[in-house]
């Protein structure tokens, strides 16, 4: 049927289907590919008119005429584009092929594109059927525009104008054609030049219910693409009038209008709140619905959904009667609905009853309300229905945010047991990780390690971190700890990383009524004839510093456990074996009287590894060798281990990094806070080695550790730097000493110039600490709020991309997104507030650097709970420099005063806008470059060693578009970009890396451009992209009084330096 | 297009993520991986469609009959429903209404099933056009815009009316063509 006249696409399609393999169907459409480009190529478009640029015989002026032609044609604005816009359907009209046959060609190669072909033609022919004056070839042309383009592509502008005359125009299908399109693809600039006529449509009296629907989603599309299109104070009254539109199509398309604007800026649209309540109520009551538009005899699944989403969006309902009816309504909902057979009926009412749920929550209903709602999610649990029961468990961890209800939500914790044998274990396992604490963390902790042994292979690593993230945060006590690590190591030791091992040898070194217990423990496990490589090491570890523990009772004497652990050599790896050594040479020093036999057991183990191949099992082998027959002195060396630093556990953190749900994550910790559990208070305060364990295992390479305590009290200080940072300590002795030591770098306020000199010294002794000095952003000594992920890495990201997080902790998470047009830039700054209790003084000061002009919008001083506020960022380049805007950030949450230093990604490469060149462009414009100050050439030493096609990526990436071919030498790169500033304009930058094969270290950069300051900015960018900068801080300039501190976000090349003119204070961040 | 096609590839993961739109992309693809049908309301490159469909029909084609119609995937969730050999996908927020999607997925194999008259899959592939069509008066943006099946229908098939008569009259011109030229 159908494709009626289009008989070589059947035909083609058949064809394709008919293909008994890959290769013949790729064969059938590269020739069918082949066909099409032959025919588009035969018409005299524009395309060949661009190849002909190409040809020898064109005298020069031509091609630079040409040359100059295209640079215009790609940087003017759309403004004149439109001028031009009637162009291909002109010329295609005259010559070339039918309205017809073009029509089944795009359909060809729309057919060719949805079976995975790259199709990198033809796109212009399908844009120009936009333009046809018939029905069918319109609507072909639209259809297929939306599904083969994106909306950055560069041909959509050229329909810009074409689709205003439809849009404006008087033929209602043309309206429809022409707005479907825009409301799927339509991007920014469509949103500037046809927003106000869009919006005509929606409210026009004379335009039928099947335009308006699609102008309302049409204005929705522009209006996220640039929320300016649509002025507040206009429409907030229009938007309420519309809400009391009789046709349902029309509302429904006018309520997803609303949640957008809702969910930008609530205040303007408060009159349209009574409204949705109207029309919930009118929804649920089933009054005036017509018959078409109930689903499965429910009325309007949709619109009931997507009012009581927009409802979400206002913070409360003061309006005592419009809070009764809705709560009348929900309340009708709560309990109306049933499981049913109907799969279909019941997927929508649910649809319905889960969004009241959610409302209900928001709205902060009385507790009486609250457990009805947790009872219907334990009914939910209960069903067999997967996707009930899924919804269920996801929705009663969303409500463990709602503290009245948690205890309520306990009562099903066995079902929720249960349902961890379901195929889909995700959700139940989220929600019982949600929901455990101290009371339940026994049961729920040995639940999961009695389903790990028959979990899917990959749930295993999940469970297995759950489970020991569990035991350590809500252990009762330690023993059960050890024996839960040791159980997991035992079922999954595949999934148990180092640091859960780390974590447990540490908690029984600290806790001396542990030792022997986790001795005994794991020498039982050693019997067992096959173990995990990871319970060797645990175990040898433990015996190794506590076997001498147990030499009283039978079959633990140093022998006995020499001879276990020595049994499991032959099966460990080579990582493995120090370890092992390390054990001998501890139990042959707890061997007291000596016992001669073992002794040479021991002594022929150590200088057989005396000449392993491996380095570190060959040192502990002839140094242990060489020490064991000092005897006493022996004794010190291999003392027992001192007790570790008491610090946050690395598993936590990295189980809160890698968090993505923010809402069970801020759960998490609202309980930590709430609740100390006793497994992280165990450690003591007595005087604790800095050294990491690493460090500790390889103690032979400190031969005398008697002097411990002083290198303690030097190392505690940076303690926190190296492990992750709970809670900033009050300023400590050692850090005083540290901070003298330094003096000269203290500016102002000593607790943060103390902070920073840390990180410097601890950066400069080569410490792991460089990665913690970016994700400091302390200044202020109560600050205790600790960032989420590496505020450097986001700030890096953010330089290349335009959207994503800037910065994250506990309570706020700000995220940024972009749009640049030529020296323009708009960011929106996201502030979402992760907490149940809202975020107060708030504070963000933009420090621009001087050739930026910014402006901030207000940002409120408070952030409701679990909202999102938006604060727009206007930028304006004025001139090229490489400095960075600052946002300096502040909020207070309790007592704790939180105060951050961002840098904003407003930076040099977001004002390029890529262009490539060809050869014709490029040389003449080289040459008439040149020299000094226009064109710099600078010899770069100690680059990063990049190969050439990623040094070609990494200029792409920062817009600078590398034009292949256009070197000779193929070891040389050449790039082209166009920069935007207000003093500047749109300026060409030409830029050539000649690199040295023999020598990646080095490369010479030649940089040109129409401005001096331009080139000079652009070389050092580039140089700095290229070159690995060492950490050298740079001198600061000091000027006391008013300094505002460091910013402590600096990457680790950044200085510490505190300056008071921002500018200064941004070129030391870079 | 030339900076999209670079960044796009290392940070596909990351595509929109303030933007609340009800659902990112539709994509039918049948049990053997073979694309039917997709619809793209965020901007995704073409590298970054072609991964996206690569990753799903791995994840959505191999999961059992008994698990539930969502998956998790990159942060978003992936709503599908298998109606014989083919399986209608749709992407949306994780924190959207899962069963609103499930049955707007419904809604529209039921307006299929209408137009065609008991739909199968060959239909889908030899009128790919209409499915299209179709869908472009379900949804617009993302978002549904009409929800009565019998508005839908009368739309369509207006514009099949449209063609018609187009058609009608091209063939009649070139009748009148035909007959003075012989």
């Amino acid at each position: 049927m159908a494709l009626s006249g289009m008989r070589g696409l059947s035909v083609f399609i058949s064809d394709i289907r008919n293909c008994p393999n890959k290769e013949q169907e790729r064969l059938r459409v590269d020739k069918e590919l082949g066909n099409v480009r032959t025919r588009f190529k035969n018409e005299k478009l524009p395309n060949q008119f661009r190849e002909n640029s190409h040809s020898p015989f064109l005298p020069p002026l031509v091609i630079f005429l040409i040359a100059v032609w295209i640079v215009v044609f790609l940087l003017l604005s759309c403004h004149l584009l439109h001028a031009i816009d009637e162009l291909p359907y002109l010329v295609e009209k005259e010559l070339g092929l039918t309205h017809y046959e073009k029509k089944k060609y795009v359909w060809k190669m729309l057919y060719i594109y949805m079976l995975g072909y790259d199709v990198d033609f033809g796109h212009m022919e399908a844009v120009s059927l936009i333009s046809a004056p018939k029905y069918p070839e319109k609507q072909v042309g639209y259809i297929v525009t939306a599904c083969l383009l994106n909306e950055n592509h560069d041909f959509l502008r050229l329909a810009i104008n074409t689709v205003r005359n439809d849009i404006i125009g008087r033929n209602e299908t043309f309206q429809c054609l022409a707005l479907t399109m825009v409301g799927n693809i339509g991007g920014r600039e469509f949103a500037e030049s046809l927003a106000p006529d869009v919006q005509k449509l929606i409210i026009s009296s004379s335009c039928r219910p099947l335009v308006r629907k699609k102008a309302a989603l049409c204005l929705l599309r522009l209006y996220r693409k640039n929320p300016d299109v649509v002025n507040v104070d206009g429409w907030a009254d229009r938007m309420a009038q519309l809400l009391d539109e009789r046709d349902l199509g029309v509302l429904t398309s006018s309520m997803s209008l609303l949640v957008a604007l809702v969910s930008n800026n609530h205040e303007a649209y408060w009159s349209s709140l009574p409204k949705c309540v109207k029309i919930l109520e009118r929804l649920a009551r089933n009054q005036d619905v017509p018959q078409e538009y109930t689903y499965y005899g429910i009325p309007s699944p949709w619109l009931q959904v997507k009012t009581m989403r927009a409802l979400q969006y206002f913070p409360t309902i003061e309006d005592p009667n419009t809070r009764r009816s809705l709560f009348e309504v929900l309340q009708r909902i709560l309990m109306g609905t049933d499981v049913v057979k109907n799969v279909n009926k019941n997927n929508a009412s649910h649809a319905v009853l889960f969004e009241a749920l959610a409302l209900v929550m928001h709205l902060d209903a009385e507790k009486e309300m609250m457990s009805q709602c947790v009872a219907l999610l334990g009914k939910f649990i209960a069903v067999r229905e997967p996707n009930i029961r899924y919804l269920g468990l996801e929705n009663m961890t969303r409500m463990l945010m709602v503290t009245d209800v948690q205890d309520i939500i306990k009562r099903h914790q066995a079902q929720i047991i249960t349902s961890l044998k379901d195929p889909d274990i995700r959700r139940a396992l989220d929600l019982l990780y949600g929901m455990c604490d101290v009371s339940n963390a026994k049961d729920i902790v040995e639940e999961i390690l009695q389903y790990l042994s028959t979990a899917e292979f990959a749930m295993r690593e999940e469970l297995s971190l759950k489970a020991a993230i569990l035991a350590e945060k809500f252990a009762p006590d330690l023993s059960w700890y050890v024996d839960v690590i040791l159980q997991l190591i035992d079922k999954a030791g595949d999934f148990v990383s180092d640091d859960i091992w780390f974590r447990v040898v540490q908690f029984v070194t600290n806790n001396e009524d542990l030792q022997p217990y986790a001795a005994v423990k794991v020498k039982e496990y050693l019997d067992k004839p096959a173990i995990h490589e990871t319970m060797v090491k645990v175990s040898a570890y433990i015996l190794g510093e506590f076997g001498h523990l147990l030499s009283r009772r039978p079959g633990c004497g140093p022998k006995e456990l020499f001879n276990i652990i020595h049994d499991k050599l032959p099966t460990v790896s080579t990582s493995t074996i120090p370890i092992l050594l390390s054990t001998y040479a501890k139990i042959l020093m707890h061997t007291q009287p000596p016992d001669p036999e073992l002794q040479n057991q021991i002594w022929a183990i150590f200088s057989k590894y005396e000449s392993c191949i491996d380095v570190e099992i060959q040192q502990r082998a002839a140094e242990y060798f060489a020490l064991s027959r000092k005897g006493a002195a022996l004794m010190d060396i291999l003392a027992e281990m001192p007790k570790f630093p008491e610090r946050q556990s690395s598993l936590i953190k990295k189980a809160e990094d890698a968090e993505v749900d923010t809402a069970e994550q801020s759960a998490i910790k609202l309980r930590t806070q709430q609740q100390m559990s006793n497994a992280l208070v165990v450690t003591d305060q007595r005087p604790a080695n800095g050294t990491p364990l690493v460090g500790q295992l390889s103690l032979v390479k400190v031969p005398s550790m008697t002097n411990n305590t002083d290198v303690n009290s030097a190392d505690q200080g940076l303690t926190p730097e190296n492990g992750a940072l709970t809670t900033v300590d009050p300023p400590q002795p050692s850090a005083d000493l540290l901070g003298d030591l330094l003096g000269p770098l203290a500016i102002e306020g000593p607790p943060t110039a103390i902070q920073s000199q840390q990180n410097i010294v601890s950066g400069l002794e080569g410490d792991h600490a460089v990665e913690a000095t970016a994700i400091v952003p302390v200044d202020e000594p109560q600050n205790s709020v600790q960032p989420i992920g590496n505020i450097a890495e986001r700030f890096h990201a953010l330089c290349l991309k335009d959207s994503g997080v800037l910065y994250e902790d506990p309570h706020i998470q700000i995220g940024i997104k972009a749009e640049w047009r030529m020296y323009h830039g708009r960011l929106v700054l996201f502030l979402g507030n992760k907490n149940t209790t809202p975020l107060v003084s708030v504070q963000a000061i933009i420090l621009p650097p001087s050739h930026l002009k910014i402006e901030l919008s207000l940002v409120p001083e408070t952030i409701p709970p679990r909202a999102q506020v938006q604060c727009p960022l206007e930028v304006v380049n004025l001139r090229p420099s490489r400095d960075v805007a600052v946002l300096d950030f502040s909020y207070k949450f309790g007592n704790n005063v939180a105060n951050v230093k961002l840098r904003l990604p407003a930076v040099l490469n977001k004002f390029l806008q890529p262009i490539s060149v060809s050869a014709e462009e490029f040389f003449p414009q080289w040459r008439s470059l040149s020299g000094p100050p226009l064109k710099l050439q600078e010899v770069v030493r100690g680059v990063k060693p990049l190969l050439l096609m990623e040094m070609a990526n990494l200029f792409n990436s920062f817009r600078l578009i590398v034009c292949p071919g256009l070197d000779p030498n193929p070891n040389n790169l050449v790039a082209s970009t166009t920069f935007f500033s207000e003093s500047t304009q749109a300026m060409l930058c030409l830029v050539r890396i000649e690199t040295d094969p023999a020598d990646r270290t080095q490369l010479r950069v030649t940089i040109a451009s129409g401005d001096p300051t331009l080139t000079f900015e652009l070389k050092e960018f580039i140089k700095e992209q290229l070159v690995s900068i060492p950490s050298v801080p740079t001198a600061p300039r000091a000027s006391p009084g008013q300094a505002p501190p460091a910013p402590p976000v600096a990457q680790p090349t950044s200085s510490a330096a505190a300056l008071s003119d921002p500018g200064a204070l941004l070129a030391g961040l870079l | 297009m030339g900076l999209e096609s670079v960044v796009g590839d290392q940070y596909c993961d990351l595509i929109i993520e303030f933007c609340n739109l009800l659902i990112h992309f539709v994509l039918l693809i049948s049990r053997q991986g073979k694309v039917r049908l997709t619809k793209w309301y965020s901007p995704y490159s073409q590298k970054e469609r072609t991964k996206v469909i690569r990753e799903l029909s791995g994840v959505i084609l191999t999961r059992g009959p008994k698990l539930c119609n969502f998956v998790e995937w990159r942060g978003y969730k992936v709503v599908y429903k298998r109606y014989a050999s083919l399986y209608f996908c749709m992407c949306t927020d994780q924190d959207d209404n899962e069963l609103e999607v499930l049955e707007i997925i419904h809604h529209y194999v039921e307006i299929l099933d209408r137009y065609f008259g008991s739909v199968c899959e060959l239909d889908l592939i030899f009128n790919f056009h209409k499915a299209y069509y179709i869908l472009d008066e379900l949804l617009i943006a993302g978002e549904l815009q009409e929800s009565s099946k019998k508005t839908v229908a009368r739309l369509i098939a207006a514009q099949d009316a449209l063609v018609e008569t187009a058609k009608e009259q091209a063939s009649s011109i070139s009748n009148i063509i035909a007959q003075a030229t012989k």
